[in-house]
Formats: C-alpha cells, structure tokens, sequence
C-alpha cells in the first residue's frame, strides 16, 4: 500500500472522489439542480407568477430553516420571528423610505440577521427541547412587539407595498418581471446555502452536528460556530420574508405568527430534512395545498395535519430523503 | 502514598519544576450533587513521559480527564499546564494549547469520510474556519498530510469510507490519528484498548510507543500488561483518591494496591490481580 508520504510531490495522493463533481455538488444533485432551473425558467408560462413567487420565497424559507436543523442539528422553533422581522422592514423599507425593493429586501435580511445574532446568543447554550422552547419564547416577543409597535400597523399590517424598481431602473409592476427576480434571489440564496454547507465552515459544523465534544476537545469553539449558522439561518429567513411581503404586497402579524414557524417545520419535514433540495419540494407542495384546496377552507389544516403525522410516522425521511434512498444518491 | 519522587515545596524553584512536569494538579476535587467523584487529586505527569492513570471502575479516571481538558468545572483544585494556570479555561482553549484528549467511547465523526475526519484536525491550523463563502475544495491542500498520518496508523486503505462504517480496533486508531493531527504536546487516552482484539491491541501499543516520541502521553488502561509495557510511571485512583504513584514495578508491590485490586471488581481486565501480584 503506497502510503502518501511515498507519492512523488505534486502528483495527487488520491483518487478524486467519485461523490464530488462539479462545485461540490453530487451528480445526482447536479441533475436535480438542473431540472430545478429548468422548472424556474418554464413555470411561469403555465401558472401564475404570484403564486409562483409566494411558493419560492417559502422555499427560501425553508432553506434556511433547514440549514440549522438538517445540517447543524439545532431545531428553531421560532423562524417566523426572522421571516416575520423581514417581511416587516422591508415592507416599511420600501414604502414609507421608499427604497427600491432589491435594497428593501436586503434590509429585512439584514435585520433578520441581527434579530438571529440576540436570539442566538441567548438560545445557543442551550441543548435540545430547551433550545427549541427558548427560540419559541423569544419568538413570541417578536409576535407581541409586532402587534403593539405602530410602524407594522398592528392588525392591519402595513398595506400595498410598491413592487418599486429594481435597482432603482427596472419597474417591476409587471409579474413577469418580479419573478425574473424573485426566481434569481431564490436561486442566489439557494446557491449560498449550498456553498455554506459545502464550506470549511460547513465541515466543522458537520463535525459539531456529528459529535460536539470530539469537535470541542479538537480545539472548536463550537458555540461560536453554531451561532454564525444561526446568524445565516436568519438572515436568509429575513430576505425570504422581505421578498414575500415584496411579492404580495402586504406584511401582517401572521408572518411573525408561531404557526408560520411550524409551516416552516412541516415543510422542511415533509421534503426532507438534512437534503437540499427537501425544503424546496415540501415548501412548494404545502404551498400549493394552501392555494388550490382553498376552497376546502378549514379542511386545509386538518390535511395538513394528516400529511405531518403520516411524514412522521411513515416516511422519517420526507419525500426527497425517500427518493434519494430509492435511488441511492443523495439530493 | 508511594511518591517516586521527593515532593518538592512550591516555594521551590518554579522554572525548574515547570521543565520537569508538563501538568501539576493540586488538590482537585469534583463533586457530583454531594458524591465525590474526584477528591483531591494531586498528578504530577512528567514532561516527556508515558503516565499511566489506573484504577478500577468508577475510580474517577475519566472524571479526571474532564476536569484536565476542562470539559468539567472542578469543585476545588488547581491545573496547571505547562506552567500557566488553566482552571478556568474553556475546553477549546485547552486543546489549542496542545492538550488534547480522546474518548473513552470512540470518538470519531461517522458520517465524514475517515480522510475528513483528521482533515478536520489538520483544518485546526487554519485558526478560526468561520468563512462559509470558499468552497471546500481550499481543504484539500491538507489531504496528503491526512493521507500521511492515516498511513501511520495503518488506515490507507479506509481513507475514503465513512468513519462509521470502520471496525472498532480501527475507529481507535482513526480517534489516535486524529488526535495526533493536532500534533500535541500532551495527549490524553481514555482506555484506547478497551475492547479489542489481541492483535489490535499490540498495534495500538506499538502506535502509542512511536507517537510518545517528542510528546507527553497520558493514559488510561486496564490491560496492566499494556500499563507495564508503556508506562514510565503509574498514578493508582480508587474511590477518587490518589492510592499510589511511581513507578510501575515499585506500586505494584505496594500492599494497599494489590489489595485494593483484590478487593474490587473482578471484571477489572488484564489479569489484574495476576497482573499485580505477578510482579510484586
Ligand atoms: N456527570 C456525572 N454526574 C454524576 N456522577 C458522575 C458523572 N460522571 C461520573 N460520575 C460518577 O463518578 C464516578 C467516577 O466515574 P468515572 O470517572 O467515569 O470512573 P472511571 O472512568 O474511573 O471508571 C462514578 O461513580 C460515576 O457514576
Ligand atoms: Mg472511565
């Protein structure tokens, strides 16, 4: 056995690993990631913008949630918090500053951010059932604050949003338009969740995941790290919030609501936690069922409800995480 | 208390003392709700050497590898290392400080190829791997030296299999390869043998015995035939308490030793009354 110490310099001492092709994506993830945008570009000619666009800024959402619970292990109940502070500042960004909404959007994330950083802190040394109770806890302060503080119109919510023009040049007033870029902003941040996981960072937070103590006694101040993750994790939530309340036209107390943290849950549960592309399918079918069986008004919930527990109880690894053990690839 | 060394005062000559032992402790104690488990412990592990730390179960062995790499806050009791007070340093500190321990239990990340996980070792030198924006393909530039010191444990092979999957004898030698990637200057083993096989055994020891070259090691065993091949001396704990210390052929003739062997836990491996009365 050549060891690699005995390998000429320069000749690689290893065989390429066969998992890794291109920008650290699978194959298997490269194919999907290619009918992922294949879908973006052809959706719109078949179904409506708006709801397209609602259904990505989820997907966003989700992406997020899931970069801390599948990929860090830290369950977050209180994502709607960030989403819900986003939706907001970008929403007030954009119509009492008047920004143009590619700068509204950043703010909310950025806001998201800072919002995350004083959770996080707080919440981070705790483990478990703890953490996710103080998340929740602080999130329905955020959900209090939102309700009392004028800026966000308690009941109301702050109403028609300008869609604006994006970098200040392009009007975005016609669907078609906004969803160019929200499809962009989604893919953008897509692509940056992947690049995390796919980071030095993202290998000491798989190691943390993994084994926590091995990773501190190897030198790892691991509270540091899973804070930074927090931090990202609420800043995508935020700009997913600002782009949603951007695309609808209105921000309102149910984007801060504790059931907005458990959508965000459900979603990522149904796709697949710990997949990339798990959070995007579970957030478009929850989505979806919340669009086109309208109709059926409360009967929504209760299908939702159903849908949880048989993910549960039947498929632990959610609809990409199944599929991906059928064809034995990871998505 | 057999001491192989005349106990010098603390007024003595510091420097001096700081070149012979890499870490002193004084009086440590920990307590768990009122029940000691570590009563005021004084080690002194010198510089350069292999120090065996035994004991029977629930001796307070891996207690004191808590405390020592601070992965536990000590009740009472001071640590120092390589001549700076550490009581009350985090845990991730200590181990940028060169003392770096593994676990009794394996400790390696399963799901990371046997390559990453002493990548994430090598990674250590890189200081602080917060930035999320590079690819990891940065990484890379530490594969060679990974591949380097998984030949040294014999894991060449395995470089590209996911730690889990490893046999247990070879998850040790991944947690010592691991470990030594940090390249410390006081390693601590909690029980690396515990559980293998005989011919796993020998390539641990013989492992132990080429990496203590240049390095403090630290260790706990069971396998008292492990303990007097490698140790240059041996510290004895039972209920907590410092029993003896010194050299291994001098504390296994010390009555209270053998009898405390005797008296406790035949599931003690190694032969160890066998062990100890052999060679008293
Ligand atoms: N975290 C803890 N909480 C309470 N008791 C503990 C804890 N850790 C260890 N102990 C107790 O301390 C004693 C010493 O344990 P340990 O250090 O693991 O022994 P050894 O490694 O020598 O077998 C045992 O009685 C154990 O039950
Ligand atoms: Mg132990």
């Amino acid at each position: 056995m050549a060891s690699a110490t005995t390998a000429p310099p320069g000749t690689p001492a290893l065989p390429p690993v066969a998992a890794q092709s291109f920008l650290g994506f699978t194959r298997a993830q490269a194919i999907a990631l290619l009918l992922m945008i294949a879908a973006l570009i052809v959706c719109p000619f078949f179904l409506y913008p708006q709801f397209l666009m609602k259904l990505l800024c989820f997907a966003l959402f989700a992406c997020a949630f899931n970069l801390l619970i599948g990929y860090v292990g830290l369950l977050s109940f209180g994502h709607a918090a960030y989403f819900g502070m986003g939706s907001y500042v970008a929403a007030h960004a954009a119509k009492v500053w008047g920004l143009t909404p590619e700068l509204a959007i950043l703010l909310g994330g950025a806001s998201g951010a800072v919002l995350g950083l004083a959770f996080g802190w707080i919440a981070i040394r705790r483990q478990g059932i703890y953490f996710a109770m103080i998340t929740l806890a602080l999130a329905q302060m955020v959900y209090f604050f939102c309700l009392q503080a004028p800026f966000t119109h308690g009941e109301d919510g702050i109403q028609a949003i300008p869609r604006g023009h994006l970098l200040g040049l392009i009007d975005l007033r016609a669907d078609m338009s906004l969803y160019w870029f929200i499809a962009g902003l989604f893919l953008a941040g897509f692509l940056l969740i992947h690049r995390i996981i796919h980071s030095p960072f993202g290998q000491v937070l798989t190691a943390i995941r993994e084994n926590e103590p091995r990773a501190t006694s190897l030198g790892y101040r691991t509270d540091d790290y899973k804070l930074v993750a927090f931090v990202l994790s609420a800043g995508i939530a935020g700009i997913a919030g600002g782009a949603k309340s951007i695309v609808v036209g209105i921000a309102t107390l149910t984007d801060v609501h504790w059931t907005m943290s458990g959508e965000v849950v459900l979603m990522s549960l149904l796709g697949g936690l710990g997949t990339l592309f798990g959070p995007v399918l579970g957030a478009a079918t929850i989505v979806s069922m919340q669009t086109y069986l309208a109709p059926f008004g409360a009967w929504v919930t209760v299908i939702q409800g159903c849908i949880f527990v048989l993910c549960v109880l039947a498929f632990r690894a959610g609809i990409v995480g199944e599929i991906g053990r059928m064809l034995r690839v990871r998505l | 208390m057999v001491s192989f060394q005349p106990r010098r005062r603390r007024s003595g000559n510091e420097a001096d003392r700081v070149r012979d032992y890499i870490l002193e402790t004084e009086g440590l104690t920990k307590e768990f709700r009122g029940f000691v488990a570590v009563s005021d412990v004084s080690l002194r592990i010198r510089r350069g050497s292999i120090h065996g730390l035994i004991g029977p179960n629930g001796a307070g062995k891996t207690t004191c590898f808590n405390l020592l790499t601070k992965f536990m806050q000590p009740t009472r009791g001071v640590i120092r290392y390589d001549g700076r007070d550490i009581t009350r340093m985090p845990p991730a500190r200590v181990a940028r400080l060169g003392l770096v321990r593994s676990f009794q239990i394996s400790a390696v990340f399963p799901h990371l190829t046997v390559l990453e996980n002493v990548r994430i070792a090598l990674q250590r030198e890189r200081g602080g791997s917060y930035d999320f924006w590079r690819s990891d393909a940065v990484l890379r530039r530490y594969d060679e030296r990974a591949m380097a010191l998984l030949g040294d444990v014999g894991l060449t092979t395995y470089a590209q299999a996911p730690a889990g999957t490893l046999p247990y004898g070879r998850k040790r030698a991944l947690e010592i390869a691991t470990t030594l990637a940090l390249e410390p200057v006081l390693m601590l083993l909690d029980e690396p043998t515990a559980g293998m096989t005989h011919e796993d055994v020998d390539r641990i020891v013989e492992l132990v015995r080429r990496v203590a070259q240049g390095r403090t090691v630290l260790m706990v065993e069971h396998n008292l035939k492990v303990v007097e091949g490698l140790c240059d001396a041996i510290t004895v704990l039972t209920r907590g308490r410092v029993l003896a210390e010194g050299p291994y052929a001098e504390v296994s003739r010390n009555p209270e030793v053998i009898a405390a062997y005797l008296g406790s836990d035949p599931s003690v491996s190694g032969g160890s009354q066998g062990g100890v009365a052999a060679h008293a």
